[in-house]
């Protein structure tokens, strides 16, 4: 296992180097024109993050009430990347959103509660940081709260017509258009994997570290 | 730490300088002639999709080096931790 | 015996707080300084700006609330009494209950004063359609309560608990907060908007009871050590 991760490390930063043929090759759209391109990066970065989102709230909640360890590491891997890739997001958004709707924000549902969704997940990077002792408790409780917010950013964009496009664009992709997006998008959720198991590892060996401290200490 | 802050300096500049580069334009409030008007939205797009891709770059690879970074220094200290007590059970 | 130990608990803090008023006085005056400061802010050449009434008086609520969960849990920190009252053998979740109630209390008496201070100020028609005002308030307030009370509860151990409250709480309640100040501006209009004004009640409800279940999931195992 261990040895996969630097050929598929390879793999993904030569695919995310391709990727930008890949786009250009892809059907030109007609009322944004080149900006619209961003999409091939933004939306899968948007469904990375929520999909990090409710992997640390899924994780957070087995912790909560299982005490499992193993959960717990996997928390707080996926909401270092929820924020990563909520951040992401939120620069590659506005950056499209400068050319293609005239101003850089807007405060409608969806990037109001994706920019709150970030700011939990940042908060629950503070509390692991700074809470002191229980703070893995509270974090986890944090995640499971921040977890509920996923789908309504999800469906925010169906039930309140915005400039924001609605998530059915993306099952209805132009042919042209599809195999740049999936491919873009696989190289994506291939980095988010890559990223939460280096994560996980790194706070696996901070785990042995403890108990090799504990160990000393008897 | 100063590298890393200097890292995250460098990576808010490359994000900056599309951002200062197109911002809206001041509105006009007295006389001007019509030919004098600015061009609405004449914003090359290229530019911000390219900060988009290269921030995406950045983003990653410094995320990479935090955990490269971090992992170094816990297994820098276990092999201290091995080597005293190596030491000590002689 | 979960609704009688809740009871007990809004009772217990309820004596406490009439003897002395300390909290419901110093969060009083902060929410009127708060409603000074964005007066200040959001009144241009003596006009309040439009819909600015309905922004300045949930923020107050928000910013006085937050103080007031800090300081109620501080009280328990302080006398050590959460762990007596963990200790009871009384439902747990009845106890989160008890505290949740005791902020809602708290809260409804301070916004039994701002709401018309803050008609006044800003110029406002507040009370065209009072019973839905009361409703929305009324969501609104719980819903706060309802995250405010798990999350003060949680970092009654922690070393930074004064910042954090505000940092954990504020991104949790935006959904609160965003429907409260929507819904009061619906009820500002001319006419009322009251169709508005219903949907984002119901909104309020929905996240009630969606905060309000995963609190109580969450309260058992969070206070056990």
């Amino acid at each position: 296992m261990k040895k996969a991760f630097l050929p598929l490390l390879l793999l993904a930063a030569a695919m995310f180097a391709y990727a930008p043929v890949v786009i250009a090759h892809a059907d030109y759209e007609s009322t944004m024109g080149l900006v619209q391109k961003v999409m091939y990066f933004h939306a899968p970065s948007g469904m990375v993050m929520l999909i990090s989102a409710v992997v640390c709230g899924v994780a957070s909640a087995l912790y909560l009430w299982k005490k499992d360890p193993a959960a717990d590491r996997v928390a707080i891997a996926a909401a270092e990347l929820t924020a990563l890739f909520g951040l992401i997001v939120l620069v590659t958004g506005p950056l499209w959103a400068r050319k293609a709707w005239g101003v850089w924000w807007v405060w409608e549902a969806r990037l109001t509660m994706s920019f709150v969704g970030w700011l939990i997940a940042v908060g629950y990077l503070f509390v692991r940081k700074y809470g002191g002792p229980g703070s893995d408790k509270l974090g986890a409780a944090l995640a499971v709260f921040g977890t509920a917010n996923v789908p309504f950013i999800y469906v925010s964009v169906n039930i309140w017509r915005t400039m924001h496009p609605m998530t059915t664009v993306v099952p209805t992709l132009q042919p042209g258009m599809r195999g740049a997006f999936w491919f873009s998008a696989l190289t994506l959720f291939l980095l988010y994997g890559l990223l939460l198991t280096a994560r996980i590892h790194l706070e696996r060996q901070r785990t042995a570290l403890d108990q090799l401290y504990l160990a000393e200490e008897d | 730490m100063m590298r890393r802050l200097l890292l995250v300096v460098w990576l808010l500049a490359g994000v900056a300088a599309p951002v200062l580069a197109f911002q809206p334009p001041a509105a006009q409030s007295e006389y001007v002639p019509v030919k004098d008007l600015p061009p609405v939205d004449q914003l090359p797009a290229a530019p911000l999709l390219v900060a988009a891709y290269s921030f995406i770059w950045l983003a990653a690879m410094f995320y990479l080096w935090t955990i490269w970074r971090r992992l170094g220094k816990v297994e820098a200290e276990m092999r201290a931790l091995e080597q005293r007590r190596t030491h000590s059970s002689r | 015996m979960f609704v009688r130990t809740a009871l007990l608990v809004l009772r217990k803090d309820f004596a406490i707080e009439v003897k002395s008023r300390e909290i419901l006085y110093t969060t009083l005056l902060f929410a009127l300084s708060c409603v000074l400061v964005f007066s200040i802010a959001f009144v241009k050449e003596g006009e309040p700006l439009e819909d600015a009434a309905a922004g300045i008086l949930w923020i107050a609520i928000e910013f006085a609330g937050t103080l007031a969960l800090g300081r109620t849990f501080e009280r328990e920190r302080y006398g050590e009494t959460l762990r007596a009252l963990l200790l009871a053998p009384a439902p747990r979740a009845a106890i989160y209950v008890g505290k949740m109630l005791g902020i809602v209390v708290l809260l409804a008496v301070c916004e039994l004063l701002l709401v018309p201070l803050v008609a006044l100020l800003f110029r406002s028609r507040l009370f065209e359609e009072p019973v839905l005002l009361v409703a929305l308030l009324l969501t609104g307030t719980i819903g706060f309560a309802v995250v405010g009370s798990l999350f003060a509860a949680m970092l009654v151990r922690a070393r930074t608990r004064d910042v954090m409250l505000p940092i954990l709480l504020y991104p949790m309640t935006v959904p609160l907060m965003i429907g409260g100040v929507r819904g009061t501006v619906a009820l500002t209009q001319t006419p009322v908007d009251q169709a508005s004004a219903v949907m984002w009640i119901v909104l309020l409800l929905c996240m009630d009871a969606v905060f309000l279940i995963l609190a109580l999931w969450t309260f058992e195992p969070l206070m056990t050590e």
